[in-house]
């Protein structure tokens, strides 16, 4: 029973990280009907920011915050040269993008950070674990990181003006330009803000999973997991979807598949949403007619 | 006094489609204007062309300014509310949202909840649906939301079309009805887009009547509305 | 037997015979492993150019079929020859139940499943109850096959010689596919599926069974490649084999059978010359080279060199017209799109 409760409390600090991610996702896939393949390896080049700058002497939280803002600048740089011509594109020519661009980071990354695998810094202590061994003090830090960044989007979006322009923006292009929104900037904001959300999941789970050109690869998929559990158009199913996957990635981790199968595991969710309740538990109704 | 708006040689279409054949229009200052013509003649292509929402080659003028090349935002920020086609009703939020961004280009907090009481003076009903999703409005409603979410910009220029589209004569009577006040008491220019020309004709002083893509006769309302060959061989009626 | 046929029998003998005699073993290597790639990526033409679906996970059936091969080969000692229509039917069948689910749903959701099926497979190879079969970890050496009948050939040569008939085989048989009844239904779902279904198309089925024989083709290279590399390991499937047979696809461009040739070759060739500069080069070529097509000419190598050729005959250059959206944020873009605006106003004007 113990183990249990270990395993579901540090799904829950894995699956705030999900969720962030998921949220990324979810929040670029409202405004554009894209799903950003490239969320992940974005992530990991803000993580490796965030190491340079704290490897250069940066405290731990300064780096942290010079991160967010950056990888916002990055995404709305991102979108405002890449994304926008690709607005009204076909599928495959946004997927082959998302693709390019991912394959563009991994390589940069790669390049200028080498292949090896880094341990990354952690600003919570360590030493024994909380709660009496049920989470250590990296799982609890990065739980209440990653819950503080999700109640700030929540209610940025629910309380802002920005926020309630950029929710019209993405829900209804044509009349957010009728009441004057300026609709190309709200979408390259959302790319800002998802890639500044991806980068604070990316230092969240480096302690745990260390530093690598293909860490985020992973972490993506339990994101997509959580964004489609959740309902891919519903920001708030996503997040709680992205907890779920965490959870159970980690009781199915320890008690039915073993820890080499987690990713499989995600596969698992991915299809049997899709075949069970393709629009997620929250989302609104995707079938297509085929 | 010069017309608000004036739109001279108008050419507008979508890709390859030509839709607007150089049309001049000219809307008056403080009135309405009625643009009437049967479907596809180009009547929600006007109002998209003045907005920018589509491609076109001529003049827009409004207040002295061109606007004709300027993108949607821009015309927006100038003073042109309109309420489009099928209303643009942002479904998944909630009425109170619709509003609130109806008046997103303003600064001026007390005046916007100023207005906001006036646009429940004018209708009681968004009062009442207040934090109900605006999806789940009734048509009429949708229309009401569209109209206050447009008089909330504080607009100089009105763009509705077809306020009537879709709904019983009797919300249509009452629509209409508030169309007259807010004509009286809002000191707003109208352009209005109507199938129901008698309607139209009735509350507009000045009209025009656009066949696949041209004017083909304009004057004072009245006279149109008197006018037995025009009524009988354009408005059906 | 129509001239084409001729020529086309004559470019294959051309093909197998000079390169067999010119070239290095370890050229004649690469030429059999574009062979397999272009293989590998026409099963994707398949699936997306001429059935407009998106996978980002073929290299899960290359996987499968590399690994299916090697399992036959090395654990039960069966010819190397022989594999291959098990892998075929194998991965056909996983590729049905993958489709299945995915494909109701529109076109990124088969990205998405297909995606994680590539990231996931690496694991699920290395998994402890499969390593009786897949060697785990360390994955399965097999044997380089030796020319039949005795034939003084070197096995290099006489793989190239079985990859390149394979491939004629099965470029011939996708090609009559695409060609024949079932492409034109493939195509007509692609295009246009509401228009498909009232022909009486069943769109789902025809869809998943697309799906199968992408994954089928796929599946072949894969054994092909286990064959002519030797061997097989986790961690020579990852996702980036997905990815490279996506950009293979892209280059070569998605509806063209040919084209596959070129993307093959591409896979093949561009990451041995830009591992020369940096062990990530490769990468970000591919990268800005997949942009590249994408803004610039979508319809790959293969198209562009068609459109070329279409332009010369025409001898005109065509002006591509595109449609705007209304409210989309091109509308503003070019003002005065409208030609003709001199016309005079036809219709009367009544003015009142
Ligand atoms: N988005 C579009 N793309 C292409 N053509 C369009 C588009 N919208 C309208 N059209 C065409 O432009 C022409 C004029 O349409 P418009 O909507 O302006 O007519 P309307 O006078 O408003 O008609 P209705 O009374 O039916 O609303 C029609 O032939 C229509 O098919
Ligand atoms: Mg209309």
């Amino acid at each position: 029973m113990e183990g249990v409760l270990h395993q579901v409390l540090s799904g829950i600090a894995s699956g705030g990280i999900y969720a962030s991610v998921a949220l990324a996702l979810v929040m670029i896939y409202q405004a554009t009907h894209h799903v950003n393949f490239a969320q992940g390896e974005m992530a990991t080049l803000s993580t490796y920011i965030a190491l340079t700058l704290i490897n250069a002497g940066l405290p731990y939280w300064i780096a942290f915050l010079v991160t967010v803002v950056v990888s916002f600048i990055l995404g709305i740089l991102i979108e405002r040269i890449l994304m926008r011509p690709m607005m009204d594109a076909p599928v495959l020519a946004s997927v082959g993008v998302f693709i390019g661009l991912l394959l563009i980071i991994n390589s940069s990354t790669g390049w200028m950070f080498d292949y090896m695998i880094k341990t990354f810094p952690t600003p919570f202590p360590g030493g024994p674990l909380l709660f009496s061994g049920y989470l250590s003090g990296h799982e609890l830090g990065a739980f209440v990181v990653t819950l503080v960044v999700l109640t700030a989007v929540y209610l940025f979006f629910r309380h802002t003006k920005l926020g309630l322009a950029m929710r019209a923006a993405a829900f209804n292009p044509v009349s957010s330009r009728l009441v004057g929104v300026r609709v190309g900037w709200m979408l390259a904001l959302g790319w800002g803000l998802a890639a500044a959300i991806g980068a604070v999941g990316g230092m969240m789970v480096a302690p745990i999973v260390y530093l690598d050109p293909n860490m985020m690869a992973g972490i993506l998929l339990y994101a997509f997991a959580g964004a489609l559990l959740g309902g891919i158009d519903n920001p708030l199913g996503a997040v709680l979807g992205g907890f779920a996957v965490g959870i159970i990635e980690n009781l199915a981790g320890a008690y039915l598949v073993g820890t080499e199968l987690k990713l499989t595991v995600a596969l698992i969710i991915i299809v049997a949403v899709l075949v069970v309740k393709p629009s997620g538990l929250f989302g609104r109704t995707v079938l297509s007619r085929v | 006094m010069p017309a608000l708006l004036e739109a001279t040689s108008l050419h507008a279409g979508y890709g390859e489609t030509r839709v607007l054949h150089g049309i001049d229009f000219a809307v008056e200052q403080g009135g309405v204007t009625a643009l009437l013509g049967a479907n596809g003649a180009g009547k929600t292509t006007t109002l998209r062309a003045i907005c920018g929402m589509v491609r076109t080659s001529g003049q827009i003028v409004l207040g002295g300014e061109r606007i004709d090349g300027k993108p949607t935002e821009d015309i927006v920020q100038r003073g042109v509310a309109h309420v489009p086609d099928g209303r643009g009703t942002f479904v998944e939020l909630t009425v109170e949202e619709n509003l609130r961004l109806g008046a997103y280009i303003r600064k001026d907090r007390a005046g916007v909840s100023r207005d906001f009481e006036r646009m429940f003076g004018y209708f009681p009903r968004l009062r009442e649906r207040y934090r109900q999703q605006a999806g789940t409005l009734s048509g009429g409603e949708q229309q009401m939301l569209a109209i206050a979410r447009a008089l909330l910009l504080g607009p100089k220029l009105l763009l509705l079309d077809e306020p009537s589209f879709g709904l019983a004569p009797l919300i249509v009577q009452e629509i209409f009805d508030i169309m007259h006040r807010i004509r009286e008491d809002e000191g707003v220019s109208i352009l209005l887009v109507e199938q129901n020309a008698s309607l139209a004709l009735e509350i507009a002083e000045h009209a025009y009547l656009l066949e696949t893509g041209r004017i083909v006769v304009s004057g004072p309302a009245a006279e149109i509305g008197r006018d037995e060959s025009i009524r009988r061989s354009y408005l059906g009626y | 037997m129509g001239k084409a046929t001729l020529w086309g029998v004559a470019a294959w003998l051309a093909a197998t015979i000079v390169p067999t005699l010119l070239l290095s073993d370890y050229h004649l290597f690469q030429l059999t492993m574009v062979i397999v790639y272009a293989i590998a990526i026409l099963g994707l033409a398949i699936l997306t150019g001429f059935n407009g679906q998106i996978s980002l996970g073929h290299g899960a059936f290359y996987a499968i079929g590399a690994y299916t091969t090697a399992i036959l080969m090395y654990q039960y000692n069966v010819p190397y020859w022989a594999t291959l229509p098990v892998s075929a039917i194998v991965c056909a069948i996983i590729g049905f139940l993958i489709g299945l689910p995915a494909l109701r749903l529109g076109g990124l959701y088969l990205a998405l499943t297909t995606f994680a099926l590539a990231v996931a497979v690496p694991q699920l190879l290395k998994h402890n109850a499969l390593e009786p079969w897949t060697g785990g970890v360390q994955g399965l050496v097999i044997d380089k096959p030796d020319p039949p009948f005795g034939l003084a050939m070197s096995p290099d040569q006489w793989l190239y010689i079985f990859a390149l008939a394979a491939g004629a085989v099965l470029f011939l048989l996708a090609w009559n596919i695409v060609r024949g009844r079932i492409g034109r239904a493939m195509m007509a779902i692609r295009d246009h599926s509401l228009a498909a279904e009232a022909m009486g198309i069943n769109i789902a089925l025809l869809k998943t069974r697309t799906f199968a024989l992408s994954a089928l083709y796929t599946g072949i290279a894969g054994s092909l490649g286990a064959i002519v590399v030797q061997f097989v390991a986790p961690d020579s499937f990852g996702i980036f084999v997905s990815i490279y047979f996506f950009v293979g696809l892209v280059v070569g461009g998605v509806a063209s059978i040919g084209g596959a040739i070129i993307g093959g070759a591409f896979i093949e060739f561009v990451p041995n010359i830009a591992e020369k500069v940096s062990k990530a080069a490769p990468g970000a070529v591919y990268g800005v080279i997949l942009i590249a097509v994408m803004f610039l000419m979508p319809g790959g190598v293969a198209g562009f060199i068609g459109s070329m050729f279409a332009r010369f005959r025409r001898g005109t250059k065509s002006a591509e017209l595109r449609p705007i959206a209304v409210g989309g944020s091109g509308a503003n873009d070019v003002p005065a799109g409208v030609p003709g605006g001199a016309e005079p106003d036809a219709g009367g004007h009544r003015s009142m």
